[in-house]
């Protein structure tokens, strides 16, 4: 297989305007992966699997990961003048990054025999923005498994052919594979007409007739 | 199984376009989730066409239980026996998939008895899961019984192996980040060579009995044809693929562990049916016993554990990994992130049989509903995976 290096170069050629990034993974698999932008994903898809070298026409896994909202801690020296003095002082400096989405796919070449190439996908925020396109147009296997990620992560994949929950019931309203989802105490709950029947039902009953004594027990002391 | 009649606009949500001669009233029938053919709780809504299927939609999640998002909260070790309850017919392929990603994800070593019993392992797994299938799918033809007790007989002798090695029959929570948990004696060597050579024997009997019968070939070819193009785009693989005469097997394509090592061939299909399905198992079956006949005699005493490896407060270094291998039912691979905290971040579970249900639909139209239940069954598919 070619270098990430090279396929990144072929293909931003051919997909005019894409921008991809190489995603450095520093664990010891040796797996790293090329960040695609959502504009030119499908086109970037589908030249990587119909440019007759590169050939990845199994898209073997697909998958969702979710990324809260981090702070990183920088320190750098900046020079300052302190009672008349330049300095080198060190500044820390916190920086937010904003929380997203991420659809990670494996491509293999059943045909060249060779993998995988790990492509990612970064959805805009967690909320109104978690939208990606749908690469089923080109990889079928992504049909059940975008489905998938959109049940449990909540990412809208545009052009997917038939986009509902899978896994989860369809009246389901969270995305339980979130990092900040918090699960109901009781699943089953569902608002009964017990208590408003209760409600009614005492304009019917007269005042039960207390017993001697029985209101210096429960009544509260004035 | 409960049958209305309604349109199927109605019945859809949110509705898809229906693309039928009969632009209106085809029966709705919804097989499943609880009947004996769908190996599991498993649903289909088909929209019939007289005996037709004119179209098909799965319906998952009955077996729901958020398997990743548990392997998210548990340690890296703790995964290990949930991985069994995945494909819970092959757990010890599963324990391989998860221990060979994670292997990928901190860089560690196998000793090379571990890895001889692995792979004895996997390939005793894929005899019973591959005997034990072709009886469920000739039950499901409607063979009741017979076939599936013969099968289920090889396949007791080969759980009796994996208890007397790991204590449990089906649960067997064998394998550990860089090596094997217990050792095999060598009368458990010589036992298990003992059953390897009996196992043609039955193959033998099997094929003759009920490969060749001719009602068999009457309800299996020319059903559920599966084109090469569309399986390879689907992601379908393990034999459903082969059988299609794509040349993909990850034993070959990854060489993971020390498959190199061994001469075995890969069958390859020709028309992608029901009957290639079917016979792509007793063929692999074949194929295994040559690997396991060639893998038994030659393993070398040593050490089964990584003495490196420390498995109380394990934490692997930060990246991620894919690591696959070729389960019986297709590829199995485990997707990790890792944090360097003692919990992986990200802890995801490729399903072979999941997968392999994206192209039901396709495969099932046209058919019968009797030809329905033969084209699952030849899937293959374990409910505890599909849905995890």
């Amino acid at each position: 297989m070619e270098t990430l290096e090279q396929i990144k170069n072929r293909a931003e050629l051919a997909a005019r305007g894409a921008k991809i990034d190489i995603v450095v993974n520093p664990g010891p698999s040796q797996q790293s992966s090329l960040l695609i932008d959502n504009e030119h994903a499908v086109a970037v898809a589908q030249f990587l699997r119909d440019h007759p070298a590169l050939g990845f026409d199994f898209c073997s896994n697909v998958t969702g990961v979710d990324w809260l909202d981090r702070t990183v801690k920088k320190t750098t020296k900046v020079k300052q003048v302190v009672d008349g003095v330049e300095k080198e002082v060190d500044q820390t400096s916190e920086e937010t990054i904003p929380g997203y989405l991420e659809a990670v796919y494996h491509l293999y070449s059943m045909k060249l025999k060779h993998g995988p190439l790990i492509i990612r996908m970064q959805t805009m925020n967690r909320t109104d923005g978690a939208k990606l396109p749908s690469v089923t147009p080109v990889w079928r296997s992504a049909e059940l498994q975008e489905r998938e990620i959109y049940d449990l992560y909540g990412i809208h994949f545009d052009g997917h052919p038939d986009l509902r929950r899978i896994l989860m019931w369809d009246e389901f309203v969270d995305h339980p594979m979130r990092k900040d989802y918090v699960p109901p105490d009781d699943f089953e709950w569902e608002p009964t007409p017990h208590d408003d029947v209760l409600e009614r039902a005492k304009k019917h009953y007269t005042a039960r007739p207390q017993l001697d004594g029985a209101e210096q027990i429960t009544a509260q002391p004035e | 199984m409960s049958v209305t009649v309604e349109t199927l606009e109605a019945m859809e949500r949110p509705p898809v376009t229906m693309s039928s001669r009969l632009d209106g009233e085809l029966l709705e029938v919804s097989m499943g989730p609880q009947h004996p053919s769908t190996h599991g709780v498993f649903q289909m809504n088909v929209a019939l066409e007289g005996e037709i299927v004119r179209k098909l939609k799965p319906v998952f999640g009955y077996l729901h239980r958020n398997h990743e998002q548990i392997g998210e909260q548990t340690s890296y070790l703790g995964s290990m026996p949930y991985t069994d309850r995945l494909d819970y017919f092959c757990s010890m392929s599963n324990n391989w998939a998860y221990a060979l990603s994670v292997e990928k994800l901190t860089g560690i070593e196998v000793p090379e008895r571990a890895e001889y019993l692995r792979v004895i392992l996997a390939e005793l797994t894929r005899l019973q899961n591959h005997a034990s299938l072709l009886g469920f799918l000739l039950s499901d033809m409607g063979a009741w019984g017979t076939p599936l007790m013969y099968a289920f007989r090889e396949r007791e002798k080969i759980l009796d192996l994996f208890e007397s090695l790991s204590g449990s029959r089906m649960m067997c929570d064998y394998m550990r980040f860089g090596g094997c948990r217990v050792d095999a004696s060598d009368d458990w060597l010589a036992a298990a060579k003992k059953i390897v050579d009996r196992f043609p024997k039955f193959l033998d009997e099997f094929e003759e009995l009920i490969l060749q019968n001719e009602i068999v070939i009457a309800r299996t070819q020319n059903v559920g044809k599966l084109p090469a193009e569309l399986a390879v785009s689907a992601g379908v693989t393990g034999p459903m693929l082969r059988a299609c005469g794509v040349n993909y097997d990850i034993r070959k394509v990854d060489g993971y562990g020390i498959y190199p090592r061994f001469k075995f061939r890969i069958p390859l299909g020709d028309h992608g049916d029901t009957y290639d399905r079917l016979m792509m198992r007793a063929l692999e079956m074949r194929e295994s016993v040559e690997l396991l006949r060639q893998a038994l005699p030659q393993i070398p005493a040593g050490p089964i554990m990584n003495p490196k490896v420390k498995l109380r407060a394990f934490r692997p270094p930060i990246g991620e990994a894919y690591g696959r291998i070729e389960a019986p039912k297709g590829e199995l691979g485990f997707y990790l992130i890792s944090d360097g905290g003692p919990n992986p971040y990200r802890y995801r579970v490729r399903p072979p049989s999941f997968i392999n249900l994206t192209i039901l639909e396709d495969m099932c139209l046209g058919h019968t509903v009797a030809d329905v239940m033969v084209i699952l069954g030849s899937i293959d598919i374990v409910m505890g995976e599909v849905d995890r």
